[in-house]
């Protein structure tokens, strides 16, 4: 197993999945400085106008505004709630509490476009509400509350129930023990989580199409009804690159929060 | 006599079906160093976790310092916990973990510090202050864990196998520590602990618990010689159990009795006085100090003896397997128990 042809034959393997995976999103960067309105390869020359041209485009920048403001509003919401859920769920025994934390992990399996569907009815005909920006928060955060939950879980759980008791047993409150010590245990994990939940909704499209209202744009619907007009094609390209830039920031940020350093195990 | 510093009455705590606790009443004199013994699932640990507050009783009721703190919860007590994992918080420097009860009590700040830093100085850690509890060894964690408990002054101390992470010659050393620590602050220690030396070693007086039930409430001494029942007997120190047949013909008496080894003389010069038995020698264990000689007595029962090794391991000091020998007790040695049926 361990021989030198095998490990040879595994690095090879490991490096043409990454390759497939990798090298279209390198062109993507490449491309959107190619010259060539239809990214004749190799580039005939390079140019940065396609940035400014996608810097200038109100459309990408609007929409780009609306993404950040949507990701960062269904984070903070998960965040605040996933918190709550996953106290309660770790740290308090309830009746139903197993299928309250399977409703909350649920979301993220469900396909996109049912959740999608389901949701524009429950707004549109049940609500009565007109679909529009705080309608694509709330369903962003449906899904984003997921990452959030299942990090704090997990942190809970390592954590055990022993520092909170010594902090209860020198006379702190639960309020007190939860500022002074709960919260600033899991801090890492609720930014992992946070950061994770952010890249979700950044980039989530099947769910926004339906929950958006008229004239909003989030930016990955509108790179997908920009991506077919050939006079778009170079902007759409750049925008793509950016997102790129934009996602790996993140997911990069959370793994390296992810880690348990300095948590105690329990028991 | 004033009120006692812990006053437990008719203690029981059910964990779904099972009787972690059944029926425990307990007073715990002010200024005891005082043992909760037993073997694990014996309930010990959990008449401490309810006494500090992270559990409620089925019922019962816990008086401290003769008020009612039954139902309180853990903030609302005036109870000190030593864990067993110590607990301490990570994230915070010695001196903060130190500190965090006066804080969270809303004590000034100036004078926090200055009772924190001499709490850490009775433990001998007072250069280790501004360190972070995963930068110290587990004997230091240990102390620390004692200094932030005490700092707050309780009326009662309690320590859940407090030497239980450390090695055996730390352990020792902690033992002693913690007996002149007790004797400084003088207030109500309460320890639990499954390791009947270290209950010997710094108890005052210690509670046998067994099934969720106390077995008996004694100083150590009274324990070891005065033991009421086999299961005492038994677990505390060696005992030779005589019970129902070999009692009656070995003791002509019905009833359960125990003898400790150490009470039983192997080839007694003189036997005035004594009660005799012969036997052969089965098994010779040697165990530095002491020897054990397991006999199989004539009349089928079987006795373990303990021998001083006064003079040396040598082989003519020694006796050797199947050796005849006869083995004589003073009456007075021979201890009642009752059991259970009667």
């Amino acid at each position: 197993m361990n021989s030198p042809v095998m490990r040879r034959v595994l690095a090879g393997l490991a490096a043409a999945v990454l390759a497939v995976i990798y090298v279209p999103l390198i062109l993507v960067v490449v491309n959107s400085f190619n010259t060539s309105k239809v990214f004749a390869w190799p580039p005939p020359s390079f140019t940065t106008q396609w940035w400014v041209r996608a810097w200038e485009s109100s459309g990408a920048r609007e929409a780009v505004w609306v993404s950040v403001r949507v990701a960062l509003i269904a984070t903070l919401i998960a965040l605040v709630l996933g918190t709550m859920a996953s106290l309660a769920v770790q740290r308090f025994t309830f009746f139903g509490k197993d299928t309250v934390s399977l409703l909350i992990i649920l979301p993220i399996a469900l396909p996109g476009i049912v959740t999608g569907v389901a949701l524009k009815n429950a707004f549109v005909s049940v609500m009565g509400i007109n679909l529009g920006f705080w309608t694509i928060v709330v369903a962003h955060a449906t899904f984003c509350i997921v990452t959030v939950f299942n990090n704090a879980v997990a942190r809970l759980r390592r954590l055990g129930v022993n520092l909170e008791e010594a902090s209860m047993d020198l006379g702190a409150h639960r309020w007190t023990t939860f500022r002074l010590v709960t919260f600033p245990m899991m801090r890492s994990s609720l930014l992992a989580g946070g950061l994770l939940a952010f890249a979700l909704s950044f980039d989530e499209i099947i769910v926004t199409t339906f929950t958006a209202g008229e004239g909003i744009q989030t930016l990955p619907i509108w790179i997908l009804q920009n991506m077919f007009r050939p006079q778009q094609a170079p902007v759409v390209n750049v925008v793509a690159a950016v997102l790129i830039l934009v996602s790996i920031v993140p997911i990069w940020l959370a793994q390296r929060l992810g880690g348990d350093e300095g948590v105690p195990a329990a028991h | 006599m004033t009120n006692p510093s812990i006053r437990i009455r008719g203690l029981t705590k059910h964990f779904g079906q099972v009787r972690a606790v059944d029926g425990v009443d307990l007073d715990i004199a002010d200024g005891e160093f005082f043992a909760m013994l037993g073997p694990s699932g014996s309930g010990k640990t959990t008449v401490l976790r309810m006494i500090a507050g992270f559990e409620q009783p089925t019922s019962g009721s816990i008086e401290l310092a003769g008020t009612d703190v039954t139902g309180r919860p853990a903030y609302d007590r005036d109870v000190n916990t030593v864990f067993q994992d110590y607990a301490l918080f990570p994230h915070m420097s010695v001196q903060d973990n130190v500190e965090y009860g006066l804080r969270v009590k809303k004590v000034a700040k100036a004078e926090r510090h200055e009772r924190a830093k001499d709490a850490l100085a009775s433990v001998h850690l007072e250069q280790y202050s501004e360190r972070r509890p995963s930068q110290l060894s587990g004997g230091q964690r240990q102390r620390v864990a004692l200094a932030r408990a005490l700092v707050n002054r309780p009326k009662v101390l309690l320590l859940d196998e407090p030497l239980g992470a450390l090695d055996l010659k730390l352990r020792r050393a902690m033992q002693i520590e913690l007996k002149e620590l007790q004797r400084e602050v003088g207030i109500t220690f309460v320890f639990v602990t499954h390791d009947q030396e270290e209950a010997l070693t710094l108890a005052d007086r210690i509670a046998i618990f067994n099934d969720g039930k106390i077995e008996q409430v004694a100083t150590p001494a009274e324990l070891y010689e005065q033991p009421i029942n086999p299961f005492v007997a038994g677990f505390v120190g060696t005992s030779n159990l005589l019970e129902n047949e070999s009692a009656k013909t070995l003791l002509g008496r019905e009833g359960s009795f125990s003898i400790r080894p150490e009470k039983i003389h192997l080839d007694p010069a003189d036997t005035t006085g004594l009660q005799t038995a012969s036997g052969v020698i089965r098994e010779v264990i040697y165990l530095g100090a002491t020897n054990h000689y397991v006999v199989d007595l004539t009349t089928n029962a079987t006795l373990t003896v303990a021998r001083q090794n006064l003079h040396g391991a040598s082989d003519q000091n020694l006796r050797h397997r199947a050796d005849t020998v006869t083995l004589g007790w003073l009456p007075e040695h021979v201890i009642e128990l009752t059991t259970k049926e009667n």
